[in-house]
């Protein structure tokens, strides 16, 4: 949610408080703001004119004090907008709800996340991406404005300090930075500020109250999909079921005589209805009468793409690591262990279906949606209108759930083609039906591996290989380099923090036939933590040894590792009593610059159904900097995960997804959710990222759990697939 | 021409007697506060109250909700026990993306309004028809839990 600028702040004075955020979006006699706020220059320097402080892209201060974040991360549910706002705020020395939020442009250039290099909310980077550069734009601000006021009382500015949204002199007079800001702005910017050292924290790593929540309770919030424009139109659409399948015809008497259903746009391979609201479009479009060219793919399915991975994986792939010598070290082993590990295709499922709404016309393009890569939004709409980039307009809403889906524009590019055809602002809804069956799916992948125990039981070699579709080569091709995806291994080469003497991984990129993979919480660390602690598990279980006191032994240089490992153990009451049929697994991870340990107790009943009861969670991710926020994210990511590791699996057949809805495509709900428990640990270290750490590491701690109550290893996801009823 | 009360308001509506609630009134009346997740009454996004009782307006034709009350998350807060909800959803820190967050209110409001000390099962069989891919479900528990108890 955005702060609106201009003519509508009066109206939010009236109503409702500065703090409460505003969507860009159309409110009653409102219209669109965005371009407005933006067309003011953002260089290096500070900004004369206007009486407008702006000392870098990030922070506006302006004469009545009003304080705004130039927002460059979207607000999905991960709490990015409280988070980056306390960093500012921290620097700046101004209450957190002093600061009002605007949504960045789309700019690559200046709003690049960091750690990925564009503008992109995603990979848990928003805190760790932004925890310097946002810092730094709020101490600048503060050293600016200090100086500012010591030169009007012709003090030095060392001997000032700024409090509160003032700055103080010596003697005890106060100027408050709205009164500064004419002569602040006049200051050249200094390129190197102090910031504050940790112990004078005073917002970071103290509890905030979410600022998006109270218009979350009540109905106000926007998403993407709440957008409304004056004359829009409300269109749904079917793309062709089979993946790569194309239009061929389409019969449409019936859908045009529906009353209010205005128009039928064919797309190569999509076909939409437009109508007067979502429900003539949804008629609409199942009174068509449709025929597909199902074009290549028209006899995939998921054996044919795990045949084809099987074999892929055969051979040779790219390097990711190499400790020592495999090749020779495992002809030694006094014993040997080989096992193949399956995670199935999954889909996002957000609770916001995909939507876009749009309006093209002549010189221009608007987008309305909630997107979690805003300069790719434009680039894909400048393609498919022909017009260049700087006429199109991306107003960025709420996101009604990402997990990585928002990450691709695939749903823009479509609404966009649709919208070029219809006259005035359209808004596209896909179904859920079309969501599930359309989505970019979490990669298939088939791990195979060997390891080899000396006589003492200790781990000697190991060897890992990944297979499966490589998201990094279609979705950042540079990142891409000599056959290795380090997406596809993270979690399982550089991260993997077991000292093993010889250790070998190496990937084998094996694309599925149609369908497009693509991030899903948690990316390959979600696929690797699952498959190595299962298979350290098995070798724990090989050697029979304790699953923390096998893993503990090979730990001795990882001590974040090993505290997280501890203090779950201890707080679970690793090696207690537990009633029949209820096992404990455990799990370690170091993902997105978070260490995690979890411990699962899970049951599993006489007819075979699966119960995760209850989750015990450590967590070091250095710095905190909103601590109910990260244990808000463990949480949900740990139920995330759940419902993936116990039925989450995306099925093909003929071509097409198998699965529709929320009842074949099952997702936990309350009755189904354990108790969980975080543990944070406190530091100094280089904060790490949260949106997603939680989800990595909970299936296998759930599988081990199976196994140390069952003895029986799962190796192939999810459970549903091997266990009784569901 | 169906009139719905809504809120309080009268609407007179030039809308097909099946079109669902959901869609009146997030596409004609403008109160998008109520969320389309599914369109089959599996995720409870859409829950809305009818007379007071919690319905799912996606497969609710208007024509069945003609002379009836409807509440939407809009006006909620204007019950004593939507008030509470949402005051203990704002003390715990329930919500993350928000968008489920409207129909769990709206079960959670109609769960007190019938039972005003519910207990965790009873949490539990009023809430399972709401999905929530964040995974509020523990605070959810918690808020209700606490509204309870509020005076």
């Amino acid at each position: 949610m955005l702060h609106r600028c201009s003519d509508d702040d009066k109206e939010d004075q009236k109503g409702l408080s500065r703090r409460t955020f505003l969507i860009t979006g159309v409110a009653a006699g409102g219209g669109l703001m965005l371009g407005v706020c933006f067309t003011r220059s953002r260089g290096a320097k500070a900004q004369t004119g206007e009486e407008t402080f702006e000392p870098n892209a990030f922070v506006r201060i302006q004469p009545d004090g009003s304080i705004t974040l130039v927002m460059p991360q979207v607000e999905m549910g991960q709490g990015t907008y409280t988070s980056m706002s306390m960093l500012i705020a921290e620097e700046l020395e101004v209450e957190l709800d002093e600061v009002g939020l605007e949504a960045a442009p789309p700019n690559d250039k200046l709003y690049k996340n960091p750690l990925i290099g564009f503008q992109v909310t995603g990979g848990s980077t928003s805190v760790p991406g932004f925890w310097e550069p946002l810092r730094r734009a709020g101490a600048t601000a503060r050293v600016m404005l200090i100086e500012a006021a010591a030169s009007q009382w012709q003090v030095e500015p060392a001997a000032c300090r700024a409090e509160k949204g003032e700055v103080v002199s010596p003697a005890g007079e106060r100027l408050s930075y709205g009164a500064l800001v004419g002569a602040a702005a006049k200051l050249s910017v200094p390129q190197n500020v102090t910031l504050k050292s940790p112990k004078d924290f005073t917002l970071i790593g103290t509890p905030a109250k979410r600022l998006d929540t109270p218009e979350k309770v009540d109905g106000k919030a926007k998403f993407g999909i709440d957008a409304m424009i004056p004359g829009m139109t409300f269109a749904t659409v079917s793309a062709c079921p089979v993946f790569g399948g194309k239009l061929k015809s389409v019969d449409d008497s019936k859908a045009m005589a529906l009353k209010g259903v205005r128009q039928v746009v064919r797309l190569d391979d999509a076909v939409a209805v437009v109508g007067d609201h979502m429900w003539t479009a949804m008629q609409g479009l199942s009174a068509l009468d449709i025929e597909w060219d199902k074009g290549p793919n028209a006899d995939v399915t998921t054996e044919s793409i795990v045949q084809q991975m099987a074999r892929a994986s055969e051979k040779e792939g790219a390097l990711a690591r190499s400790d020592g010598d495999f090749a020779k070290a495992i002809p030694n082993a006094a014993k040997k262990i080989d096992a193949v590990y399956e995670m199935p295709f999954l889909a996002h499922a957000a609770m916001e279906p995909m939507n876009c709404t749009v309006n093209v016309t002549k010189d221009s393009c608007d987008i309305w949606v909630g997107i979690q890569v805003a300069t790719r939004a434009q680039t894909t709409a400048a393609e498919v209108t022909g017009l260049p980039p700087e006429k199109i307009r991306v107003h960025n809403y709420l996101l009604g759930g990402g997990f990585g889906r928002r990450l691709d524009v695939d749903g823009i590019t479509q609404a966009v083609a649709i919208a070029k055809q219809v006259d005035g602002p359209v808004k596209v809804v896909w179904s859920r039906e079309e969501d599930i069956q359309h989505d970019v799916y979490r990669p298939y992948y088939y791990d195979r591996f060997t390891a080899g125990l000396d006589a003492q039981n200790q781990l000697v070699a190991y060897h890992h290989r990944v297979t499966g579709s490589s998201i990094l080569a279609r979705w950042a091709p540079p990142a891409f380099v000599k056959g290795l995806d380090e997406d596809a291994v993270n979690g399982a080469a550089k991260e993997f923090p077991y000292a093993i003497p010889n250790i070998l991984v190496d990937y084998v990129r094996d694309e599925p036939p149609g369908l497009t993979t693509g991030w899903w919480r948690g990316v390959g660390p979600t696929h690797n933590i699952f498959v190595v602690e299962s298979f350290i598990d098995e070798l724990a279980a090989a050697t029979k040894t304790d699953p923390v006191a096998f893993r503990r032994s090979m730990l001795a240089e990882q001590p974040r590792v090993l505290g997280v490992l501890d203090l779950a153990a201890e707080k679970a009451g690793w090696g207690s009593p537990l009633p029949d049929g209820v096992g404990r697994g455990v799990s370690v991870q170091f993902a997105m610059g978070t260490y995690i340990s979890q411990i699962a107790e899970v049951e599993v009943t006489k007819d075979g159904e699966v119960k995760v009861r209850r989750v015990v969670c450590a967590v070091d991710c250095g710095q905190i900097v909103n601590p109910d926020t990260i244990v808000a994210q463990i949480e949900g990511g740990i139920i995330f995960g759940i419902s993936a590791v116990l039925w989450g699996e995306i099925t093909i057949e003929g071509g097409r997804v198998e699965q529709t809805n929320f009842n074949d495509y099952r997702v936990l709900r309350i009755n189904e959710t354990p108790t969980i428990e975080v543990y944070l640990v406190k530091n100094e270290e280089a904060p790490g990222g949260i949106g997603e750490p939680g989800t990595v590491g909970i299936a296998p701690a759930v599988t081990n759990a199976i196994f140390a109550t069952t003895g029986r290893r799962i190796r192939k996801l999810p459970i549903k697939s091997q266990f009784g009823p569901e | 021409m169906p009139t719905l009360t809504i809120n309080g308001q009268e609407h007179e509506l030039d809308v097909p007697d099946d079109m669902p609630l959901l869609w009146v009134l997030r596409d004609v009346v403008r109160l998008t506060g109520t969320k389309f997740g599914c369109g089959v009454a599996l995720c409870g996004a859409c829950t809305v109250h009818v007379d007071g009782r919690p319905i799912r307006s996606c497969i609710a034709p208007v024509s069945s909700v003609v002379g009836k009350k409807i509440t939407t998350v809009e006006a909620i807060g204007d019950t004593p026990s939507g008030e509470k909800i949402q005051r203990a959803w704002l003390d715990i820190e329930v919500v993350q993306c928000g968008y489920c967050q409207s129909g769990q209110i709206m079960s959670a409001a109609a769960l007190l309004e019938s039972n005003p000390s519910p207990t965790d099962s009873e949490i539990d069989a009023a809430m399972s028809g709401n999905i929530c891919r964040c995974g509020t479900y523990p605070r959810i528990r918690a808020a209700i839990k606490q509204a309870s108890q509020s005076g």
